[in-house]
Formats: structure tokens, sequence, C-alpha cells
């Protein structure tokens, strides 16, 4: 029974969006697009936590892990196939397989929230050793040298389907990332919108209830975790193919942070708000490596600080609420309904 | 031969560190019958039912729904076998309307378009609809309850476990409890613990009575309600009323 | 011979170094049930300290054993009483606000002593097993581990402190009982997993490279040991520290220090799916 209202906003938002995606290399310089491009391939990480946090409860502190996976799997197959559609395939796999394993391990071990998180954590710290790790002519992966702490350079960035040699133009390259994010966060709409969706909502309020009523909380949840990976995975690929270019930091504590930060500030049970939140953050950070005085972990850390204290809500559904109060205060000023059973 | 029980125990026990919270309880419900579980605070009632959902694994004996073996089983598989329960304290989706509550639990079993009348259906019977579309975790605990009734009852279990049902209700709403109990009884089996002995004398037929995690007795409600060693259990409490 | 002599000392350094950066952590955990994601800039903090009070002339063995743990325990009860104590009973928020305090203390001192590497040198010097030449400083370590949790199991066995630290774990609210103001005894905790911490960067300081993000480098290691260890703050220590170690350094042995890390990590997931709440989860459960 989902809100048939909420979903055409959403629809005539994204058709609007689309618009502004597909005309922005009209008005918008170069330097700017490509910056546009990699925000929208982050916002897409976003979604992938705001998805599996906000709807699944599913508290993931190292989701740069299947980014990270992601964006490596496709430098790798692309460097081998010499063309980015299979690559594009393997860089959501990789991800997902890996979520399928971690996940069953934790969930199936009915672990607490605190420990998902630090093990999900642990595992990109793991994962940023192993790979930096990688550096000299022994670890090759067909064609792709895997480069440690060095990365992956040159790495072959997307063509159309079936043409290896017409490779997209940075402006063909943002629509094709812009598009992307209003696809998937239509696509995520629409899931929480289905059975599925309405069924890990119900598991993150109250797993015993559901899990009373006959369903299984931990295929559920394992089936959550392996969606995100896969959404993570997909904007690893677009990331990679924004630069050209992967290295071991895409696993960083500093990105695991971010995409924290993200979700936080824009709000869980929301998938608008991480995409806010992100856009909001990446501007930050972009103006803050402008100037020299303060640190960009300092100020992040600040903002992440505030808004647990503040605003732990996050943005967007402060704002719903607000909202819906004041709707609410209007309607029972015109009619108080009697609400006994 | 006598028919296969809808519901049996053997030797149930349960122990949490030194205490035995369940005791040996060999119990047995046939289809579609109504029983009432009554015991003073602590005595395993609560506990008893989460060893026939699942929610706790017991330490010895076994819980045979349907002459099938389902001791340690997990709560949504015994959930699909046809068991269902209300909770002592309300577990429901609070963030969900009520009508959502409802058509999940419809879901379970039944394709969407069928759910959404189902659900209907059982907040018609419950007298739901006025709140069909208000946030549940925004409702009385009274309203909570009846919701929480209303998912189990949309599940379409066989046997239905009801703990306390009516705790903080009025007397009309008792009442009201009593009689739809009754009325669900027509098609299914449902064990009840009450601690309000009104209650149980409005709907009981065979009471029994546990103590300290064992089966004191288990028979007719009237004697049941004039054992002298029951009366002794409770000290009086409401028991003469 | 020589080989089997020196494979057993690391193994025991293993452990040792596992004890060392993983007890602050511990006893917060042990405690309260967070995890505290700004451990490492704590020991990174005590780390600092150490080289900061050397290079103003202070003797090493007081800098690293007493100076160290002081600040860093200071920093810890300042933090407690201006961030954690608004968040109590928020798990995840409280697990939230420390990450943001790691990005805050790791900004800190980066606008402050800049991202170069300092260091101490070693106060110790080295031995020789055969051929093989080993430093003083490895089994120093491993004795520092074992005052430590001799300390930490006399505190917590014969002192009105660990006795109330031992009813906070097996139940917080019994503290209110005991007529302790609980917040009091957050405070305490916190203070005192950071002192550890502390302690143990100071410790580690002539043998890490210092920089403002050095923390990163101990945290996962921690994490595992912590995790995998449970909420019994000494027993879920050692035995973790103990399987760890031993695991993560045979492995390091057979293969690279970084594969070591991985295998260590894919044992401890494994654990964690058996059992769910840690060793002493399972084992050791109500003890210390």
């Amino acid at each position: 029974m989902p809100n048939m209202n909420g979903m055409k906003i959403a629809l005539i938002g994204s058709a609007i969006a689309a618009l502004g995606v597909i005309t922005a290399p009209l008005y918008v310089d170069l330097f700017q697009l490509m910056q546009l491009t990699v925000f929208a391939a982050m916002a897409i990480l976003a979604l992938s936590l705001g998805f599996i946090w906000g709807y699944g409860g599913i508290l993931c502190f190292g989701q740069t892990s299947f980014f990270g996976l992601g964006a490596y799997a496709y430098a790798i197959a692309a460097i081998n196939y010499g063309d980015s559609t299979p690559a594009l395939v393997i860089a959501i796999i990789v991800p997902v397989i890996f979520a399928a394993l971690l996940g069953y391990f934790m969930i199936y071990g009915g672990i607490s929230d605190v420990y998902l998180g630090v093990i999900t954590l642990t595992v990109s710290l793991i994962l940023l050793n192993l790979v930096n790790s990688t550096a000299g002519d022994f670890y090759k992966i067909g064609n792709a040298r895997l480069g440690g702490f060095n990365g992956i350079p040159g790495v072959p960035t997307i063509n159309m389907p079936g043409d290896s040699s017409y490779i997209l133009s940075p402006e063909q390259a943002w629509v094709l990332t812009g598009l992307a994010l209003i696809a998937v966060y239509l696509g995520l709409r629409a899931l929480i919108a289905s059975t599925f969706g309405r069924i890990i909502i119900a598991i993150r309020e109250n797993e015993t209830r559901a899990a009373l009523l006959g369903y299984d909380p931990r295929v559920y949840k394992l089936l959550t975790f392996m969606i995100g990976g896969a959404v993570a995975g997909f904007a690893g690929a677009l990331y990679v193919n924004w630069g050209a270019f992967v290295s071991p930091t895409i696993f960083a504590l500093g990105l695991s942070a971010q995409i924290i930060i993200w979700v936080i500030i824009g709000g869980r049970g929301t998938l608008i708000g991480p995409i806010i939140g992100c856009l909001l953050v990446q501007w930050m950070v972009t103006e803050i490596g402008a100037q020299q005085t303060l640190d960009a972990n300092f100020i992040l850390g600040a903002v992440l600080i505030g808004f647990v204290l503040l605003v732990p809500k996050g943005i967007a559904p402060t704002i719903r609420d607000l909202v819906a109060s004041r709707l609410q205060r209007n309607k029972s000023a015109t009619a108080i309904e009697d609400v006994k059973p | 031969m006598t028919p296969t029980p809808l519901l049996e125990t053997r030797n149930l026990t349960v122990r949490f560190g030194g205490v035995t919270a369940v005791n040996t309880v060999n119990f047995s419900l046939k289809e579609q019958e109504l029983r009432c579980l009554i015991g003073p605070n602590g005595a395993g009632k609560s506990t008893f039912f989460k060893l026939l959902t699942g929610q706790l694994p017991p330490t010895e004996g076994h819980v045979h729904l349907r002459g099938q073996d389902i001791s340690g089983a997990m709560p949504h598989q015994i959930s699909r076998l046809g068991v269902g329960i209300k909770t002592q304290v309300p577990n429901v989706f609070n963030a969900m309307t009520v009508e959502e509550n409802l058509w999940i639990a419809a879901r379970r079993n039944h394709l969407p378009k069928f759910s959404t009348d189902l659900a209907e259906k059982i907040m018609v019977q419950l007298r739901l609809t006025g709140i069909a579309k208000r946030e549940v975790g925004q409702l009385s605990h009274g309203q909570r309850q009846w919701v929480e009734i209303g998912t189990v009852l949309a599940g379409e279990p066989d046997l239905i476990l009801l703990d306390e049902p009516a705790a903080g209700m009025t007397h009309d709403e008792v009442e009201r409890t009593a009689e739809l109990i009754l009325e669900i009884n027509k098609k299914r089996a449902l064990i009840v613990v009450e601690h309000d002995m009104q209650f149980i004398k409005m709907i009981a037929k065979t009471v029994t009575v546990l103590h300290q995690g064992a089966v004191l007795i288990e028979d007719d409600v009237r004697t049941v309600l004039q054992d002298k060693r029951v009366q002794d259990v409770y000290l009086g409490k409401g028991l003469a009323a | 011979m020589d080989i089997a002599i020196i494979v057993g000392l690391d193994i025991i350094s293993g452990i040792a170094s596992l004890l060392l950066i993983s007890a602050g952590l511990a006893v917060i955990f042990g405690m309260m049930k967070i995890i505290n994601l700004a451990h490492g800039e704590f020991l990174m903090l005590g780390a600092y300290t150490t080289v900061l009070s050397v290079s103003a002339g202070i003797n090493i063995w007081i800098a690293m054993l007493v100076i160290s743990p002081i600040v860093v325990g200071l920093i810890g009860v300042i933090v407690e009483r201006c961030l954690i104590q608004f968040l109590y009973g928020r798990l995840v928020d409280t697990m939230l606000a420390t990450w943001g305090l790691s990005l805050v203390i790791v900004g800190t001192t980066t606008m402050i002593f800049g991202n170069t590497i300092v260091g101490v040198a070693s106060p110790l010097g080295g031995f020789k097993v055969g051929q093989y030449q080993s430093s003083l400083y490895t089994p120093f370590l491993a004795v520092m581990a074992v005052l430590l949790m001799v300390l930490i199991w006399v505190v917590m066995r014969f002192t009105r402190a660990g006795l109330i630290a031992r009813a906070v774990m097996q139940n917080p609210d019994m503290a209110a009982t005991l007529g302790v103001n609980p917040a009091k005894v957050y405070m305490a905790t916190f203070g005192a997993g950071a002192a550890i911490s502390g302690l143990a960067g100071g410790l580690l300081a002539p043998v890490a490279g210092i920089v403002p993000t050095m923390g990163a480098a101990y945290i996962a290691k921690a994490f595992i040991t912590v995790v995998g260890g449970g909420t019994s703050i000494l027993w879920g220590l050692i035995t973790a520290s103990g399987l760890f170690g031993f695991i993560n350094q045979i492995a390091a042995f057979l293969t690279t220090p970084v594969y070591g890390e991985v295998i260590l990590f894919i044992a401890a997931v494994v654990l964690i799916r058996l059992l769910p709440m840690g060793i002493s989860g399972k084992f050791f459960k109500g003890r210390l």
C-alpha cells in the first residue's frame, strides 16, 4: 500500500531532473560538468547506504568496500576486455558476491548493530592494506597490473555498448552518470514501494514481529545488504570512469566516514536525503580544499558531531516532519476524528 | 485411537543459569480447542509461549505440532506452520499505518489484492477502520494491542496464542475481547494467558494452571477455580471474586 | 632451532601488541557496550605526548609510562563530559559521535603538527639469536602487556572502583543501587580507557611512524580483537589476543604480514558466525 502521491511527486521531480541533466552541457562549462559527474557518482554511493541503513536498518560503516571493489572490478575488466559493457556488469557482480559472503556470516550469525558496524569498517581497512600491498609485476589479473598504492591508471572509460571504439565524451559521460543517478533513485523508490520494500521496513521496525508473522529476517536483510553492494559497486564503476584511474585510497577511512556523514546529514529513512547530504558535503569539501586554514577532517568531524547531537534525524526527515505537523494542525483544527477502536 | 493433537509438549523444560523457568511440562491441545493458561507472576507462562513459538530453544523436551517435532525451529518456520502469537508487550510495526501492519501479515500467504481485502475485513471485525491510516506508534496501548491481534488474525493461523489480551483494557473492552475470542474459536484453536479472573470465567472451558514452571492442575474451569492449591498459589488474589 | 625461537618471540610480541592496542578499547566496550571509533586517535595522542615530552627533555620512561596515560586520560574525561554524556543510551549515535571525534582529533593534530612523520629512538638495544637480530624492546612490550593485564585484574578484583565496574558490566542499572552516580562511572570508564590507550600509544612511540593518521594502522586489529573477545574485559581480551595473535603471526610468517591480517580477519568473521557474542559471551559470561 505505497503512498501513490509520493511516487507521483518523485516521478515528476525525476523528469525535471532528467531534463536538467540532459540540457546541462548547454550552459555549464566542462570543468563544472566534470565536477557534477563525480558528485553524481558519489550520490549513487550515498543512495546505496541510504537504502540499506535507512530502510533495511543495517548499520554498515564500510560501504566504501563495495564501492572500491566495484571500481577495481570495473578497471580490471575494462583493461582486459577493452570494452566497458561487460566491465560494468562485473563491477556489479563482484561486490554483490562479496556482500553475500560477508553478509551471510554477519547476518546469519545474528550479531548486533555495534558489531556489524565495526566489522564492516574493519573490512574496508583490510581491503585498503591488501590492495596497497599489490605493487609489482607479480600482482596481475590478466593484462591489468594492480599497482599497489599507485593504483591503476589509464582505465578505459565507458564506450557505446557493442562499439568499443566509440568512447563517450565527457559531456556524454555526465549525461550517463546523471541519468544513472535518477534511474537508481527511481529504482530504489519502486523497490521500497514493492512488497519486498514493505517487508524490509517491517523488519527494521520490529524484527521479532516480522519473524512471528512468518518472514525470515535474515534472508531479507542479506538481500538488502547485497542490493546495497550492487548499487555501491555500480557507483564505483562510474567513479573510475570519471577519472580513468583508481587507487587504494578508495577504501580509506576518510571516504567511509564521508558516506556516513552524507546519510546522517541528509537523513535516514528517505532517499532524497542522502543525495542532498552527499551534494552538500562534496561541495563543502571542494570549498575547504580551496583554503589552507582549516583541515577538512576537522570540519567533517565537527559537522558529524553537530548533527548527531542537534539534528539526529537529518535534514530531509526533519523538514518532512515539520511540514507534516503543520498539515496535521490545519487538519485537526477543522475536524476532530473519533479514533477509538 | 485418539486423533493427533494440534499441539503437544513432552517434558518441555528450559533453564536460565540455575533457574528452571519451565519444568517438564506435558501439555496437549486439540484442534479448535480454547484453553486458558493461568498462574501467578513468574509461573513461566510467557516463557512457555516463547518455547512454543521458537523465540527460545528448549533445554530439554519437545514441542509437536500435529505430530511434527518443532522444538528448536526458528520463529518464522513455526509461524508458517500456522501458529500466531500476540505477545505480552505489543510487538507491532510502529512507523507503519494500521492498514500496512495488517497487510504485511496477510501478504505472507496471499497476493497483494487479496491481502488488501483481508486486511480490510479484519479491520472491520476489530473496529479499526477509523484509524486505518494512522501510524501505529502514535496509538494508545490498547489500540496497539488490537492492531497486534489484527496482524495475528491476518496471518490466518490454526493456533493463536494470546498473552494477556485484556491487560490495560476498560470493562467494555474486556467484554468485547471475550466475545471476539469466542468468535475466533469457531474456526481456530487458542491458548489465552490472562490474570483477570472475570475474563477467564467469560471464556474458559478447560484451564491449565502453571506454578513455578510446572503444571499444577488442569481441569474444568469451575473445578480449577475452587481448587485449594490454586487458591493458595494465588493467595486469594482475585480468585474469590 | 633459531628460527623457532624467533617465530616464538614473534607470536609473543604479536599477542602482546594486540593486548596493548586493544585494552583501552576493551575497557570502554565492556562497560559501555560501544566501540570507541576515536580509539586509534587516543593511541596517536599517546604517541605524540611521548614524542613531545622527550623533545622537551623529559626522560622517555617517564614520558611514556606516566605522562602519556595521564594526558590522554584527561582528554578522555573531557571528551566524555563534553560529548559522550549527552548520548547515553543511544549506542549507535555514540559511536557516530566518536567517529566525528576521531576526525576532529586527526584534523586538529594535522593543523598543529603537520602531516610529517616524527619519532623517538628506542631506549633499549638489541640482542642476537644465532644469526637473527632482535630488539630488546619487543620482550619489554610483552612484559608491559602482562603487567597491564595484572593491573587491570587487581583493580577489578580488589578495589571499590573495580567492584562498581563489575556491577555495571553485569547490569548497568546496578550501579545506581550501589549508591553510585552512573554518570561518574561512565566518566571514569572513558577516562580509564583513554589512559590505557594513551599508555599503549606511548609504548608504541619508539616503534611506530608517528603521524596524525597513524591510528588507522592499529584500529582494524583492535576492533577485531575486541569484537572477537566480547564484552568481558579481561578474559575476552586475553583469549582473543591469544587466539588472534597466534593466528596472525603464524599466517604472517607463512605468507606476508598483509595476508596475515586478512587471514586474521577471516578467522574473526568465522568466529563471529559461531559465537555472535564473542568468545567471552560464550565461555566467560559474567566474568571479568
